[in-house]
């Protein structure tokens, strides 16, 4: 795992941007440029990451950078992965190119999963990190194929007939692996050295790489913004987000739970589950704790681990 | 030595891809280009080629693998016909306004519904404001040689934008003629190596695709707009030298019998070619026609149509795609406006014809160029709007 001191002190994503205050992308961003080993070339997605940190003649990034639209960054960085192995073939271009493809959980869950899942499938060599904020953020909270059962958005409201989202959330990983990768791995930012450390093991792996990473998200899902990494860090001690990899098809989980924090704790510092807390609801509570309790059981097992 | 090969139309293209030392070929198959990515993957897998062929999951993601290969330098090509373009459509704009010299080749066909596998232009059309430099070949020897001509002209740093070179589905893509072609190391020296102007190489950092407000946004499509007027000066430069080439003379229209003639048929594609010929037959009967063929729909040729007009009395407009409850379909209202902005004051109808395949005979277009001759005699127009062999 990688220490502090390993870190790079240079900033290739710069202050400056137009990220909220106590945004999780904008650290997940910062984090994942420590983690570079070589020239890198990042393709975003359309979302928050995107329009906030390249509002024309500025830019955060100081790496080449591309955005092309929401749903196709796998693809992007396939036309991009190709083009240097062919210009490499032909002996115009020498170097190694690492390419980082990031979209948000709306471009990648939804309306980016053909591109990804045919970019997983055809092999190229790249990484894909999806900052997982559980909705659509950037266009002002609506429910996504990642937000979890009863959370309120704009298209799933906290009504007096349905509490939020009915659905619960996909599992992506499970889809990645599917492809048969190398290389799949959760991440929270509260445990910045496992993320880094993941990101360069990604970059490493000769084919495409998945890393999922909950991004907290004050504005959607209504909390302090000085208690992001707070609740990054509960969304993991509660076992609502467990930190595993799998490699070769190998499961292992990178932060053991062994004394889960009640998954209300985690609930309650969110505006969006707020509604759920009266009586009439409560029912939906248990059954987010149930679905997170057998996820962590499917996981754990996965990962050859006691539950 | 000319070298003549029997070639359908898509596998005109796709022996031209090969010979212009491509880097990336992102593409998807559909009917009826389907033999263009057929033909040009024998080659890969034959090693007749050293290009990276990305077998893409759709054509969304063919076009922006295309934008992403393109961005890096490298010389791009992709292919598609009617719903596969229609999927494109997003990124077709993004291409364009990215500034990527991409050159696809596009197998005309009909858009749904109702599914229909066969030729119109409805494609094409449908997206023809996306800022492509759009070429239509009349034949198997027109799209060869437009492949290559439009990697050059797309590439030139005074246009840096896309081009699609357009063919009939079906009525060029699967039909075979003689193909004069030439050799690898003629390509070669008409087509060196691309050399692009900004790349996103990972050493020299640059950030491209930002998010242009109000306050930029309109300047970067203002820069479109001017390289696609730039377009015209590249084309004829780029025809000329193919020409000393090929001896094969290109421009930005063609016409056929033009000189003295009191009525003419404008269209596009495979249509010009039955056009040309039943015109021939009239002349011999003393009947005054002549054809304008466009092959270049944009930048569209409003100074050679002028030019090609000339004294023509009447003009017959062939559209093989329809702009719905548009007072005329789309070549029309270009040959109209242009007309309108030259100060030509002459009596132009409108014939919507072929849909989703359906034949344009010789008769047909013979009674096309009679009523052209009437309208040209008696300066009346009948119908402006002439919906040609559909039982109503």
């Amino acid at each position: 795992m990688v220490r502090l001191k390993d870190l790079p002190t240079e900033e290739l994503f710069t202050s400056g941007h137009r990220l909220c205050a106590g945004c999780g992308a904008g650290i997940i961003m910062r984090m994942t440029m420590k983690a570079l080993r070589g020239p890198t070339i990042v393709v975003s997605a359309t979302g928050c990451a995107e329009v906030a940190s390249t509002i024309y003649p500025y830019t955060s990034w100081k790496l080449s950078w591309v955005h092309v639209a929401f749903e196709n960054a796998a693809a992007v960085a396939s036309g991009i992965e190709a083009a240097y192995k062919a210009m490499r073939r032909k002996g115009m271009w020498d170097k190694h190119v690492d390419i980082i493809a990031i979209g948000g959980d709306g471009g990648t869950f939804d309306i980016g999963i053909q591109a990804l899942s045919g970019a997983l499938e055809r092999g190229h060599d790249f990484l894909y990190i999806c900052y997982d904020n559980e909705a659509y953020m950037n266009t002002g909270i609506q429910r996504s194929g990642a937000t979890p059962h009863g959370a309120a958005t704009t298209t799933s409201p906290a009504g007096r007939k349905i509490p939020g989202k009915p659905e619960f959330k996909k599992d992506l990983i499970g889809i990645c692996v599917a492809h048969g990768i190398e290389y799949a791995a959760t991440a929270s930012p509260a445990y910045w050295n496992d993320y880094i450390t993941k990101v360069r093991k990604g970059l490493e792996v000769e084919g495409p790489a998945v890393i999922h990473v909950f991004s907290p998200c004050p504005l959607g899902m209504r909390h302090d913004p000085s208690k992001s990494i707070e609740l990054a860090r509960l969304a993991v001690q509660t076992r609502y987000w467990p930190v595993y990899e799998v490699e070769n098809g190998k499961y292992r989980l990178n932060i053991k739970v062994p004394r889960p924090k009640p998954l209300v704790e985690f609930l309650k510092m969110q505006g969006r589950f707020r509604h759920l807390f009266q009586p009439e609801f409560r029912h939906e509570i248990d059954a987010l704790q149930k679905w997170v309790d057998e996820n962590w059981k499917r996981i754990a097992a996965l990962c050859g681990e006691k539950v | 030595m000319v070298k003549v090969i029997g070639l359908t139309g898509d596998e005109a293209v796709a022996y031209a891809v090969k010979q212009c030392n491509v880097d990336v070929v992102a593409a998807y198959p559909i009917t009826p280009q389907t033999i263009m990515v057929e033909a040009f993957s024998e080659y890969v897998h034959n090693g007749e080629v050293n290009t990276e062929f990305v077998c893409v999951e759709s054509e969304h993601s063919a076009m922006s693998a295309c934008v992403g290969a393109s961005l890096t330098g490298a010389r791009v090509f992709t292919a598609t016909a009617s719903q596969g373009l229609a999927l494109m459509h997003e990124i077709l704009y993004i291409a364009s306004g990215l500034r990527c010299p991409i050159v696809m080749g596009v197998a005309n066909r009909a858009l749904s519904a109702p599914i229909n596998i066969h030729n119109d232009h409805s494609d094409m059309m449908g997206s023809r404001d996306c800022g492509w430099i759009q070429i239509y070949a009349e034949n198997s020897q027109e799209a060869y040689d437009w492949v290559i001509q439009a990697f050059k002209i797309a590439e030139d740093p005074r246009v840096l934008l896309p081009a699609s070179v357009n063919l009939d589905g079906f009525i060029l893509s699967h039909s075979m003629e003689g193909v004069e072609v030439l050799e690898d190391e003629e390509v070669s020296k008409f087509l060196p190596p691309r050399k692009p102007v900004i790349t996103i190489d990972p050493t020299k950092p640059v950030t491209v695709g930002a998010l242009c407000l109000p306050d930029y946004y309109f300047e970067v499509k203002f820069q479109q707009i001017q390289a696609l007027k730039e377009a015209y000066k590249v084309i004829r430069e780029v025809n000329k030298e193919y020409e000393v080439l090929t001896g094969r003379k290109y421009g930005l229209l063609e016409t056929y019998a033009m000189e003295d003639a009191e009525a003419a048929i404008v269209c596009l594609g495979s249509t010009a070619g039955t056009a040309k010929a039943v015109a021939k037959e009239l002349r011999k009967n003393g009947k005054k026609v002549g054809v304008i063929k466009p092959w270049i729909y944009r930048p569209f040729p409003e100074e050679d149509l002028i030019k090609a007009v000339g004294d023509v009395k009447a003009l017959a407009v062939l559209d093989r795609a329809c702009s719905f409850g548009a007072p005329f379909n789309a070549l029309c209202n270009d040959v109209i406006g242009t007309l309108y902005r030259h100060g030509k004051n002459l009596n132009v109808f409108n014939c919507l014809y072929g849909l989703g395949g359906r034949d344009m005979t010789p008769n047909d277009l013979k009674s096309i160029f009679n009523e052209a001759l009437e309208v040209a005699k008696t300066g009346k127009v009948k119908e402006y709007v002439k919906v040609v062999g559909v039982r109503e």
